[in-house]
């Protein structure tokens, strides 16, 4: 290399970005610099966390027999809430919709999960705000929060919900609350939570009427008793610490215990909480499945299991873990339609890029899920996207009957640690599973 | 008229007893002896009759109640008539931690104290303690009214949003964005007709009383109101 005049100079070092100061940290320190605002986004934790892909299923061989991939019987049915409810729940698959409130999505997000989730013969859930026709009228099974806030609660709708979920905390923000920002507040949403509309409406991180497992044992009592036994009782926890959390759900007499890692996603909550409190999901099911082992009390209470399920194979692993069923929130927003390439034109403009959008909070949402805007809602059909919907569940099933049959069960349930493997040392320790090639599994024995 | 004894049958049987009832029943007048403490005594009811309890209840009685009156002589646990779509709940006693919390409707009175968190979250509930009241009562109140013959305690109001709440007596401190506000004739003749409502009419004079209210500075999250947090 020579400069202007010929002569020669040293070669220089090839620009160098930093590790930790990567362009997305730059980019995050200019934008709290021109602000003073932290980052309010939604969806669950963007980073790269030990997950699923880090198991392998060993599939059969020598010493295992395999069913037939095509031909024989691979139940997926689950029964949640036998524990005390007169009336438990049955579904065809254990693949739930999670939690998702009208006012952070639109109704007609909200039916076409509803219709979705019936399709496909199982079921769906409300959120924080209530309870609406659309979403009660679509849903064959319907699964109805019980939330800090208690936004929208009334015993009329808690009387025609087939089960009720007590919600202590969600993955993507444990020991955080929520907001739901003024944007969002149509008069419709603003009636059902009585607050007056294009007010932020912050939902509280802690019930108003209970502290501690003693106390919820008692919330739950009073929930059975004006329901008269009859509605399954599920208490959802975000993952941070699930040994305890669950064992101390079971003492309370839950019914089902949902553990949703730190993937999970949400509406409206700070990038830093989002990615920084809680643990992943492949880290929160072994210690759950673990304390409903001590107390004696696996496949009797139910564990669901959610945050960043994706596929059968996702869900396979999971149930292999010792989950009962598991829940999904994010990837059933993306096969309505979230985040879709048919709307880049439209995400570029507002500063992103499809497979990104991830603004959820604005109400801006181009493919009309996460909005309250009338003219952007429209453009979901609920019909066609709970079709959608209700194919990817069906393909989720398969997928997980297919990986079950290969390691030669009968059921989903029959899945066991057995059959799995992992990839990495972080994983086989989360996991307890075996590192691939090898018969050691970090930190076995080790005491939660 | 109904009688139950809670000594001898269980509270399930109680509450499945009221469920059942039609809206034009004629069982309208119940009562029940030796609650003992018993937790979420007369909850979910849906009919329009008067439930009496002689005794002391635990939690969540007549939580989410609709439409019954359920008058209770003796001392309330956490919660009593959490959830309150409609009716009308007497507390001749006291009433612990969280009275009237989420209550959408109806009236609550409580002739004693109530505890800390009364009328927590409020959603358009009637509450009138003829005693005082305890710290982070009204947190997050988003209507109804809150009447307070007595003292109130720490962080009155914190966080609020559009329910009422009236004084008579001191208050420890107010909570973030908890403000006292003037006391116009509208509001005197809101709070005589609340006043009335628990049979005070005439007894107390609503000049006595200070309002406190909504600042309404944190209704929309800014960074120049971070301190306030």
């Amino acid at each position: 290399m020579a400069d202007q005049n010929g002569k020669p100079q040293a070669p220089r070092t090839k620009p160098r970005f930093s590790a930790t100061f990567t362009p997305d940290v730059m980019s995050e320190i200019r934008r709290a610099a021109a602000t003073g605002i932290y980052d309010i986004r939604g969806a669950g934790a963007k980073r790269a966390l030990p997950h699923f892909d880090d198991l392998l299923f060993l599939g059969a061989s020598i010493s295992r027999y395999p069913l037939e991939g095509y031909r024989e019987r691979c139940g997926t049915e689950v029964v949640l809430g036998s524990r005390f409810a007169s009336k438990p729940i049955h579904l065809k698959t254990p693949v739930t919709i999670a939690g998702m409130s009208f006012g952070s999505l639109s109704a007609n997000a909200k039916e076409a999960l509803g219709r979705g989730a019936s399709m496909a013969g199982t079921s769906t859930t409300t959120g924080d705000g209530g309870m609406t026709q659309e979403e009660r009228g679509h849903s064959k099974t319907l699964v109805y929060q019980y939330l800090p806030s208690r936004y929208g609660m009334n015993p009329d709708d808690l009387r025609k919900a087939d089960a009720i979920e007590i919600v202590i905390g969600q993955g993507a923000k444990p020991g955080g609350g929520g907001m739901l920002l003024g944007q969002k507040i149509t008069e419709r949403v603003a009636g059902m939570r009585c607050l007056p509309p294009g007010v932020d409406q912050r939902s509280a991180c802690r019930h108003p009427d209970w502290t501690g497992p003693d106390d919820l044992e008692i919330k739950i009592e009073e929930l059975r008793e004006i329901t008269d036994g009859e509605k399954p009782i599920y208490v959802k926890v975000g993952a941070s610490r699930p040994y305890y959390d669950t064992a101390l759900a079971v003492k309370s007499g839950a019914d089902v215990v949902v553990l949703d890692g730190m993937q999970g996603g949400t509406a409206a909550t700070q990038d830093v909480f989002i990615e920084h409190v809680g643990i992943p999901t492949l880290a929160a099911i072994r210690p759950a499945v673990q304390a409903l082992q001590d107390l004696g009390m696996h496949r009797k209470v139910q564990l669901i299991v959610s945050g960043g399920i994706r596929s059968g194979a996702d869900m396979a692993k999971a149930l292999a873990l010792g989950a009962d069923a598991v829940a999904i929130g994010t990837a059933a927003l993306i096969a309505l339609g979230d985040n879709d390439p048919r709307w880049e034109a439209e995400y570029e403009k507002l500063g992103t890029v499809a497979g990104a959008y991830d603004d959820w909070h604005e109400g801006k949402d181009p493919a009309g899920i996460t909005t309250q805007d009338p003219e952007l809602a429209k453009r979901l059909d609920p019909e066609l996207a709970g079709r959608r919907l209700a194919n990817y569940l069906a393909v989720m099933t398969l997928e997980a009957q297919t990986i079950a049959r290969a390691c030669g069960k009968s059921h989903l349930h029959n899945l066991e640690p057995e059959d799995l493997v992992a990839l990495t040392i972080e994983a086989a320790a989360m996991a307890q599973v075996p590192l691939a090639g090898t018969g050691w599994i970090p930190g076995q024995g080790a005491k939660f | 008229m109904p009688s139950f004894d809670l000594s001898r049958s269980p509270r399930r049987e109680l509450n499945r007893a009221l469920h059942a009832l039609r809206q034009d029943t004629n069982e309208t007048q119940w009562t029940v002896s030796n609650p003992e403490g018993q937790h979420a005594i007369a909850a979910g009811l849906d009919a329009p009759v008067t439930v009496e309890i002689e005794g002391n209840v635990g939690y969540y009685c007549a939580g989410m109640n609709k439409q019954a009156s359920v008058l209770i002589n003796g001392n309330a646990g956490v919660g009593v008539a959490e959830n309150m779509i409609s009716g009308f709940v007497h507390v001749r006693g006291d009433a612990s931690q969280s009275a009237g919390a989420t209550a959408h409707g109806g009236l609550l009175v409580v002739d004693g104290n109530a505890g800390a968190r009364c009328g927590i979250s409020m959603k358009g509930v009637d509450i009138v303690v003829k005693g005082s009241i305890g710290h982070m009562s009204a947190f997050m109140a988003q209507a109804g009214t809150l009447t307070v013959l007595g003292d109130a305690g720490e962080a009155l109001g914190d966080s609020l949003y559009e329910a009422r709440l009236f004084i008579r007596g001191s208050v420890k401190s107010l909570g973030a964005d908890c403000i006292e506000k003037e006391m116009r004739d509208e509001h005197r003749e809101l709070l005589y007709a609340k006043l009335k409502a628990a049979g005070l009419a005439g007894e107390v004079d609503p000049a006595e009383f200070k309002r406190y209210g909504s600042a309404r500075r944190l209704y929309h999250f800014h960074v120049d109101n971070a301190g306030a947090y």
